[in-house]
C-alpha cells in the first residue's frame, strides 16, 4: 500500500496513466473464495493499487467506526491520508477502458444520484477561487471490465456484486460494479469541521456474504402510494438490499391492475382508481429498482389469501356451506374446476411477462382448511382422487398444477415453507421461504436444506412485529446458517428477507419502522459472518441512520442522542 | 278503518326510509372525536359549498372581528372544514346553493390572554338549515366547538360537502387534558413541536407538557444563564430553543387553547445542567477521591438555590402558565452518600442517614422558589411518596405502577388533599405489537377508592411520549392515532364511551380525519383512507 501513495504534488498533477489491474495473490483468493462461495458467474474486477488487507477483525471494526461503514465491507483499509472534495471539481466519470460509457443510463443516473448525495446538502458555491488544496481528489473513475456491462439487463440472482475501489491517487478513483461501489463511497466521504467534504485514502474488496437480500411490503392490507415505495428502493441500495419482494395482493385488497383480467382490482382493490398499480406503476418500479441493481420479485399468494381475487372473479373461490347450503362467504381458491386453472394460466402468462426477474413468488402459506370441508362437491372431488379425510393432499393438488403452469412460462419459484412440508413435488430450483418461529426456524432450515432446496429465511425478521427499545440487536443476532447441517447445506442458504406486513403500517409509519431495523439484516445478509458485535455495530448503525436521515429518510432513531442534521419533513 | 291502514302503512314507510337513511349515514353520525357530553343528529342534512359558506360572530357577543384567537381560528377551520377547496374553482355557480353561516358567540371576552387552569371550554352548537350556533362562555370554549364543527362536516363520493342537522351540548370531563413531549432524550425541530399541538388541537388537548431539558441535553437557551444549552445542548446553534422559538410555541398554543407547562426537572435528570453550569451537579466520590463523575443537583449549597432562584425567575416569566412543572422524580442518592460534604451537611441538618429527608429539604426550598414568583407547582408522585410538607396546591402527577398501585397512589393522594394527574397508564413511547390503543382506552382515572370529594381532586391526566426512541422521524405516527384514545377518556362522558368496539369506527375514521389534515398518524388496523398520506 505504502508504495502506491504518491507525493501529493506530484499526484495533483499527474493523473495514473492506466488501470493495468494487478491484484495481489492474496486478494485473488479472497476473489476465488468469495466465488466459489456464492457460486457466482462473471466476476468484474479491476484494481489500481495493491491489496493489503486487514484481516484482524478488531481493527476492522475500529477502523470503520470513524468512517461508518454500512454494511461493513469484506476487506478494507483506510490511513490517515485525506484529501478534500469539491463540489465545483468532483467528477465520477468512466475510466478510460472501461466497457460501459455516457451511453449506460443506468451509470449516468448513479453518477448524478450519488454526485448528489455527496454534495447535496452543501450550499450553492460562488464563483469558485483559484485555490488549490493540499490534497483534492478530483475524480472517482467508474470501470467496467466485463465485455458486457450489462447496462439495460435486469440484475439476476447471479449478478456479481463484487467491487473494488481505492483511493490512492488525488485525482484517480477507480470504482467496479458501481451502485454499490457508489454507496460504499459516498459514505466514507465525510464533512470536517470547516464544513469540507473530505475522504481518506482507503482500499476496498468488497462482495456478499448472500445473493438474496430481501425486503418484503404488503401492498395488499394497506396500499402504499407509489413515492413510498420508490422512497424505500431508494433505501434498500443504501443498505445494500438488492430484492424487492412485492407482496402485492391477498385477502384484504387486490390493488394490482391485470390487463388481463381488469375485474380484479375493479372490483378488488380499496378503491379502483386512486387504490391501484397500474402497469406503468410497475413499470416505473421495475425500472427505479434496476437502476439500483434491485430485483423485483413479486408475489401472487395462492390458493389461501385471495378473499380479494374473489370480488372480481367469479368462481375462482371456494363457496363455504353452513350445513347442506351455501353460506354466502368464500374460502381458499377453488381448486377442483377446471376453469380455475385456465384462469390461473392466464394469469400467470401475464404476470410472467410484466415482472421481468426470473422468479416468481407463489404463497401458499396458511391455508384454511374449513372452507373446503364445509363444501360437498370438494368432499366428492377428494373422494374420486382417494385422498381420504387429508385436505393437504387437495392443497398438494392444486399447488402441483399451478408449479406446473408457472413453469411452463419458464420462470422459477419461491414459496413458503408450508408448500415444502406438504411433501408437494418441487422443481430442484425452488427456493423455499421460511417464515414460521414454530417449529423452530433452524430445524426447518435444515430439513430443507437436507432435502437439497434452496433456502431463505425471514422467520426472525418480521419488522411489522415491534416492542419497546433496541430491537434491532435481536435482528442483528440472527444467524440464517447457524443450523444442525454439512456445509454443503449451509451452501444452499442463499439469503433472507425482512418482512413488513401491512396489518399496522401504511405510508404514515412504513419509513420510520423499518429504518434503520432493516439496516441490521442488511448487514447480517452482507458482511462476513465474523462481523457480529454489537458495540461496532451500534455505533456504524447510528452514523449510518442519521446518513439516511440526511438523504430525507425519516430513519428512527436508535436511543437517545442526536444527528448533525436533524429530520426536517414532516 | 281505511284511514288508519294508510296512515300506518305511512308510519311504516317512514320508519323504513328512516332506517335506510340511518344505514347509509351511519359512518357520519356522531363523527366527533373526543365524544361530545351531549350529542343527537338527524339524518336530514344540508349542502355546504365553501364559496357561500361563512363563520362570523354573533351581535350578542362579546368577541368580535378583531378577536385574534378567533379570527384566526375561522381562517384555520375554513380550509379544516373544506379540504378541497384550494383546488376547487368556482364553476358552480350554475349550482343553487343556500348560504351557510356559523354563527359564533362569546359571553365573555379574553381573545388577548392565555388559556390557563379554569378556561371555560364548554360550548353548545345547533346545527339547522342555513345555520349554525355556536355558543361559548369563552374562546376557548368556541375552538372547541369549531373543532367539532368541523368534524361534522363529510363529503359524500362526488365530493360535496354536507353536514347533518346537529345539536352539541358540550363540556370536558377533566380540566387538565395534557401531553409530554420530551425534547432532552432528543432534540425536536419546533415544527414538530407545532405540529403536535395542531393535532393536540384536533382532539381537544389543552395541555402542552414540555420536559424541555434532562440528562441527555439542554436545548433551552437561558437569556440568564446561556451556557447552559451552549455547553448542554447537543449543538449550541442547531439543537436549541431561542426565546422566539419558544414563543413562537407559546403563540401557536395559545391560539389552539393550549396550555404550555415547562418542566425544568430537578435534583435529578440534571446531568446536561452541569456541562454549563460549575458547581452545580454533586461530585461523585470513589473513596476519598472525586470521581469525576456527577450526581444530581448539588443541594448542600446556597449557590445552587441562588441559581434557581434566578433560573425559575426567567422561566416563570418566558412561560405564561399559572404552573411550572418541578420534576423531582428518580433521584439516585448514591451519589450523594459518596460525597463527603454531603454527608457533613446530613449530619449537621439531623437527617441521619435519611436522605429522602435531603431531597425533602431541596424540593421545600424550590417549591418556596416558585411560589414566591406566585406559580403552582406540579411535581412527580416521587416528591409526594417521600415528603410530608409539601403545599396543599402543589399537583402531584403519577407516572408508574401497576393499575393497583396507582389505584392505591390515586387513593393516598388525594385522601392529603392535593390535587392529581394520571400518566401512568398513558405512556406512549411504550410500544407493542397490535391495537395497543384498546389499553389507552379503557382507563378509568377515578376508579379508586375514596370520597366523592376525592375523585373531583383527579384534574386529568398526561399522554407522555419519552424520548429515548423517539425523535422527528417517528413522533407523529407513534403518537397518533394512539394519544386520540386518551383524548377521548379525558373529554368525554365514561359511561357513553366505555365501548372499545363501539370507538373501533369511530376512530378509524378520525384517523382519516387526521390523515387528510397532514398528520401523520399511523394505521389502527388493516384497511384505507379515502386520502392517503402522501409524504414519506
Amino acid at each position: 500500500m505504502t508504495s502506491l501513495i504518491h507525493d501529493a504534488s506530484a499526484a495533483l498533477t499527474e493523473r495514473p496513466s492506466g488501470h493495468t489491474s494487478q491484484l495481489s495473490e492474496q486478494g485473488k483468493a479472497v476473489r476465488m473464495r468469495a466465488l466459489t462461495l456464492l457460486g457466482l458467474g462473471t466476476l468484474f474486477l479491476t484494481t489500481s493499487c495493491k491489496d493489503s488487507h486487514i484481516d484482524n477483525l478488531e481493527e476492522r471494526s475500529r477502523l470503520s467506526d470513524e468512517v461508518s461503514l454500512w454494511p461493513l465491507p469484506q476487506q478494507f483499509q483506510t490511513s490517515p491520508v485525506a484529501f478534500k472534495l469539491s463540489a465545483s471539481r468532483f467528477k465520477i466519470v468512466h475510466a478510460p477502458g472501461s466497457t460501459a460509457g455516457p451511453s449506460c443510463s443506468l451509470l449516468q443516473n448513479a453518477f448524478r444520484r450519488y454526485f448528489k448525495y455527496i454534495f447535496g446538502y452543501v450550499n450553492e458555491q460562488g464563483q469558485p477561487r483559484s485555490r488549490v488544496f493540499d490534497s483534492e481528489l478530483r475524480e472517482l473513475q467508474v470501470l467496467i471490465t466485463s465485455t458486457d456491462p450489462e447496462c439495460d439487463a435486469y440484475p439476476s440472482l447471479k449478478t456479481d456484486e463484487s467491487c473494488k475501489f481505492a483511493v490512492v491517487f488525488l485525482t484517480a478513483f477507480v470504482v467496479v460494479f458501481v451502485v454499490l461501489g457508489l454507496e460504499t463511497f459516498s459514505q466514507l466521504v465525510y464533512e470536517d469541521d470547516y464544513g469540507v467534504n473530505n475522504i481518506n485514502k482507503t482500499s476496498i474488496l468488497d462482495y456478499p456474504r448472500f445473493s438474496h437480500r430481501g425486503i418484503l411490503l404488503d401492498t395488499s392490507r394497506h396500499y402504499l402510494p407509489l413515492k413510498v415505495i420508490l422512497a424505500n428502493l431508494e433505501v434498500m441500495a443504501m443498505n445494500k438490499f438488492n430484492v424487492f419482494h412485492w407482496h402485492i395482493v391477498d385477502d384484504s385488497s387486490f390493488p394490482f391492475l391485470s390487463r388481463t383480467f381488469p375485474n380484479l382490482s375493479q372490483q378488488g382493490a380499496y378503491h379502483p382508481y386512486t387504490h391501484v398499480y397500474t402497469p406503468v406503476d410497475v413499470k416505473s418500479v421495475i425500472e427505479f429498482a434496476r437502476m439500483r441493481g434491485i430485483r423485483v420479485i413479486a408475489e401472487f399468494d395462492t390458493p389461501g389469501h385471495t378473499q380479494s381475487w374473489g370480488k372480481g372473479q367469479t368462481d375462482l373461490l371456494t363457496p363455504c356451506y353452513s350445513g347442506s347450503s351455501p353460506s354466502g362467504t368464500f374460502g381458499p381458491v377453488n381448486p377442483i374446476l377446471n376453469s380455475t386453472y385456465d384462469f390461473m394460466t392466464s394469469f400467470f402468462k401475464e404476470i410472467s411477462s410484466v415482472f421481468a426477474d426470473a422468479y416468481i413468488h407463489l404463497g401458499g402459506d396458511e391455508v384454511d382448511f374449513s372452507c373446503w370441508k364445509s363444501n360437498p362437491d370438494i368432499q366428492k372431488f377428494m373422494e374420486q382422487q382417494g385422498f381420504g379425510q387429508d385436505y393437504s393432499k387437495l392443497e398438494s393438488y392444486y399447488i402441483q398444477r399451478l408449479l406446473d403452469i408457472v413453469s411452463s412460462t419458464k420462470k422459477g419459484y419461491m414459496v413458503w415453507q408450508e408448500v415444502f412440508d406438504n411433501e408437494v413435488k418441487l422443481k430442484g430450483d425452488t427456493q423455499i421461504h421460511v417464515w414460521k418461529m414454530n417449529p423452530q426456524y433452524q430445524d426447518e432450515m435444515a430439513r430443507v436444506t437436507a432435502a437439497g432446496f434452496h433456502t431463505l429465511l425471514s422467520s426472525p425478521w418480521y419488522l411489522n412485529r415491534i416492542s419497546y427499545g433496541q430491537d434491532w440487536q435481536d435482528i442483528y443476532r440472527v444467524d440464517p446458517q447457524s443450523f444442525n447441517g454439512t456445509p454443503e447445506q449451509k451452501k444452499l442458504v442463499i439469503g433472507g428477507e425482512a418482512c413488513l406486513w401491512g396489518e399496522y403500517v401504511d405510508a404514515t409509519n412504513l419509513t420510520p419502522r423499518l429504518w434503520p431495523r432493516a439496516s441490521a439484516v442488511a448487514e447480517r445478509l452482507w458482511s462476513d459472518e465474523n462481523v457480529k458485535d454489537i458495540g461496532s455495530a451500534y455505533s456504524r448503525l447510528e452514523k449510518h441512520r442519521c446518513h439516511m436521515v440526511r438523504r430525507g429518510i425519516p430513519a428512527e432513531p436508535l436511543f437517545v442522542g442526536h444527528c448533525g442534521h436533524e429530520y426536517s419533513g414532516l | 278503518m281505511a284511514l288508519k291502514m294508510f296512515q300506518a302503512q305511512i308510519k311504516l314507510l317512514r320508519f323504513l326510509f328512516l332506517l335506510i337513511v340511518i344505514y347509509g349515514e351511519v359512518e357520519h353520525v356522531y363523527g366527533v372525536w373526543p365524544m361530545p357530553q351531549q350529542i343527537t343528529q338527524s339524518t336530514e342534512r344540508y349542502l355546504l359549498n365553501p364559496r357561500v359558506f361563512a363563520l362570523s360572530y354573533a351581535n350578542d357577543s362579546m368577541a368580535q372581528s378583531g378577536c385574534s384567537v378567533l379570527d384566526v381560528a375561522f381562517k384555520r377551520y375554513f380550509k379544516l372544514i373544506f379540504p378541497d377547496f384550494a383546488h376547487g374553482t368556482g364553476r358552480d355557480k350554475s349550482l343553487r346553493f343556500e348560504p351557510f353561516t356559523l354563527v359564533v358567540s362569546v359571553r365573555t371576552g379574553g381573545c388577548e390572554g392565555y388559556p390557563d387552569e379554569g378556561s371555560n371550554e364548554s360550548y353548545n352548537l345547533t346545527v339547522s338549515a342555513r345555520q349554525a350556533a355556536l355558543r361559548a362562555e369563552s374562546v376557548w370554549g368556541a375552538l372547541r366547538g369549531l373543532e367539532s364543527f368541523s368534524q361534522l362536516v363529510y363529503q359524500d363520493d362526488s365530493s360535496a360537502y354536507f353536514v347533518n342537522k346537529t345539536e352539541i351540548e358540550d363540556y370536558p370531563r377533566f380540566q387538565f387534558r395534557g401531553l409530554l413531549l420530551d425534547t432532552s432524550r432528543h432534540y425536536l425541530p419546533v415544527n414538530s413541536i407545532l405540529s403536535t399541538l395542531d393535532a393536540m388541537a384536533y382532539s381537544k388537548f389543552n395541555v402542552f407538557h414540555w420536559h424541555i431539558v434532562d440528562d441527555p441535553s439542554f436545548p433551552y437557551q437561558s437569556s440568564t444563564y446561556p451556557d447552559l444549552s451552549n455547553k448542554g445542548a447537543f449543538h449550541p446553534m442547531t439543537h436549541i430553543y431561542t426565546q422566539s422559538d419558544v414563543r413562537r410555541v407559546i403563540a401557536h398554543a395559545r391560539l389552539r387553547g393550549i396550555r404550555v407547562l415547562p418542566e425544568f426537572d430537578s435534583p435529578g435528570h440534571t446531568l446536561s445542567w452541569g456541562k454549563g453550569q460549575p458547581d452545580f451537579l454533586t461530585p461523585c466520590y470513589k473513596g476519598d477521591v472525586p470521581s469525576g463523575s456527577f450526581g444530581p443537583l448539588n443541594p448542600t449549597l446556597s449557590s445552587s438555590y441562588q441559581f434557581m432562584s434566578d433560573l425559575f425567575k426567567e422561566v416563570t416569566s418566558v412561560f405564561h402558565d399559572s404552573h411550572v412543572h418541578l420534576g423531582g422524580d428518580e433521584v439516585d442518592f448514591t451519589c450523594w452518600k459518596s460525597n463527603p460534604k454531603v454527608q457533613a451537611f446530613m449530619a449537621k441538618m439531623g437527617f441521619g442517614s435519611d436522605y429522602t429527608k435531603l431531597e425533602s429539604y431541596y424540593m421545600e426550598n424550590i417549591l418556596n422558589i416558585t411560589a414566591a414568583l406566585n406559580k403552582i407547582s406540579i411535581v412527580w408522585q416521587d416528591v409526594f411518596d417521600y415528603h410530608e410538607h409539601i403545599p396543599k396546591d402543589t399537583v402531584l402527577e403519577i407516572w408508574r405502577g401497576t393499575p393497583a398501585e396507582i389505584r392505591a397512589e390515586l387513593g393516598r393522594i388525594t385522601l392529603a388533599g392535593h390535587r392529581v394527574l394520571l400518566s401512568a397508564p398513558w405512556y406512549l413511547n411504550h410500544i407493542s405489537y397490535g391495537q395497543d390503543w384498546r389499553n389507552a382506552y379503557t382507563v378509568q382515572p377515578q376508579n379508586f377508592s375514596g370520597t366523592e370529594q376525592q375523585k373531583e381532586l383527579v384534574i386529568g391526566g398526561e399522554v407522555c411520549m419519552w424520548g429515548e426512541y423517539v425523535d422527528a422521524t417517528n413522533l407523529v405516527s407513534r403518537l397518533w392515532p394512539r394519544a386520540c384514545a386518551a383524548a377521548e377518556r379525558l373529554w368525554s362522558n365514561e359511561k357513553k364511551t366505555s365501548s372499545v368496539e363501539r370507538a373501533f369506527p369511530r376512530l378509524k375514521d378520525f384517523r382519516c380525519t387526521l390523515v387528510r389534515r397532514g398528520i401523520q398518524a399511523e394505521p389502527l388496523f388493516f384497511g384505507h383512507c379515502k386520502h392517503e398520506y402522501s409524504g414519506l
